[in-house]
């Protein structure tokens, strides 16, 4: 081993820390142009939306007790599930069905 | 309780003290909601710690790493460069690439602040925007307050780091059973944040199916599905989220009531 892990550290946590302080530090006001609004507007839904499919189906032993696990999340989540329910419940139905479905 | 332009330094002594109850209880709300992303994150962190240990890294390191990161992708893209023993640039450039989503987050958090938010609680609160932080920090409703962060944090940080320590240590006692269940906690919990926005706002609803449809065949066609998930996460939000805007401009403040008078709407 020729680097310094210690280094490698340094300037991993020096490059995230930065992306993420950077643009709160920098745009101090409310941004006035209606695209950019907009646009910072849907980002949270799109991206977590992106995040989550087909992610999801591939966090899980097998595919199908993820697929399960987000329509059961969708679902609680559609009549106003609490977090905690909708998290727990995802768990509780990939663990369920790979109990029957995974030797 | 929350009025702006009352934060003055010559704040009298009952001011204080009512203002301090609400922080701590805007702080136990954190604690509270953070409590399943600390969870959660513990689980996913053991794992992260058996590649931090492969790497190369002792405890006190997959700690640090973890502490001062808080990213998954972006933790295990950094252990493979320094298992490879590469040149410094490259763990700059994969940390840069893998974690390049949390300043799009960071830009529409932004927003989120109340103008006039000092700079310690914006650089305080940027340590730690990861996609479940984020995540609860747009589902709670007004203006962002620090404290809530803040008790988010103060549960889901160490687990984080603690549990990339303990897996470093003690790789693989979970058995995958119970890896699987709980890796699905992290989504449950986006969708959560995602769902009942998307009923109530047909252009949200939308766009979040058009992002489960997009992300989907990005994973499958050839070319951009070579692109790691971090690299698609960003093509796609600015790809889905910018057609959205110009398609749909928004056209009132978001869900912040009367927080911005002599607003002129533009957005039309």
């Amino acid at each position: 081993m020729q680097h310094d892990i210690y280094i490698y550290l340094l300037l991993m946590s020096a490059v995230t820390l930065a992306i993420r302080i950077v643009p709160l530090t920098l745009i101090r006001g409310q941004i006035k142009n209606g695209f950019l609004r907009s646009f910072l507007f849907y980002v949270p839904y799109v991206t977590l939306a992106v995040m989550t499919f087909p992610a999801i189906t591939e966090a899980t032993q097998t595919p199908v007790s993820g697929a399960l696990a987000l329509v059961f999340g969708i679902g609680l989540a559609w009549y106003g599930a609490s977090l905690f329910k909708v998290a727990s419940a995802c768990c509780l139905v990939v663990f369920l069905t790979e109990l029957v479905l995974v030797a | 309780m929350r009025q702006k332009g009352v934060f003055s330094t010559d704040m009298t002594e009952s001011f204080e003290s009512a203002l301090a109850k609400t922080r701590r209880e805007v702080f136990l709300e954190g604690v509270h909601d953070g409590m399943p992303i600390a969870l959660g994150y513990f689980v996913v962190s053991f794992t992260l710690g058996i590649a931090a240990r492969n790497a190369g890294l002792d405890p006190l390191q997959g700690f640090l790493a973890s502490f001062f990161n808080n990213a998954s992708a972006g933790e295990y893209a950094g252990f493979t460069v320094i298992e490879a023993d590469a040149p410094y640039l490259e763990i700059v450039l994969i940390t840069l690439v893998a974690n390049a989503r949390y300043m799009l987050m960071s830009c529409a958090l932004s927003q989120k602040f109340q103008p006039g938010t000092s700079i310690w609680h914006r650089i305080f609160v940027g340590f730690d925007v990861t996609d479940e932080i984020f995540g609860i920090t747009i589902a709670r409703k007004g203006p962002l307050n620090p404290y809530y962060n803040y008790g988010a944090m103060a549960l889901a940080l160490p687990g984080w780091a603690v549990g990339t320590s303990l897996g470093v240590v003690a790789g693989n006692i979970l058995p995958p059973a119970v890896v699987s269940a709980l890796s699905v906690a992290l989504y449950g919990m986006f969708l959560w944040v995602i769902i009942p926005p998307a009923k109530k706002n047909h252009i949200v609803g939308g766009l979040v199916l058009a992002s489960f449809a997009l992300s989907y065949l990005a994973s499958i066609l050839p070319g951009i599905a070579s692109c790691s998930s971090g690299t698609r996460t960003i093509i796609l939000t600015v790809l889905i989220a910018g057609i959205g805007a110009a398609l749909f401009p928004i056209r009132e403040p978001q869900g912040q009531d009367g927080s911005q008078e002599g607003d002129d709407r533009h957005a039309a």
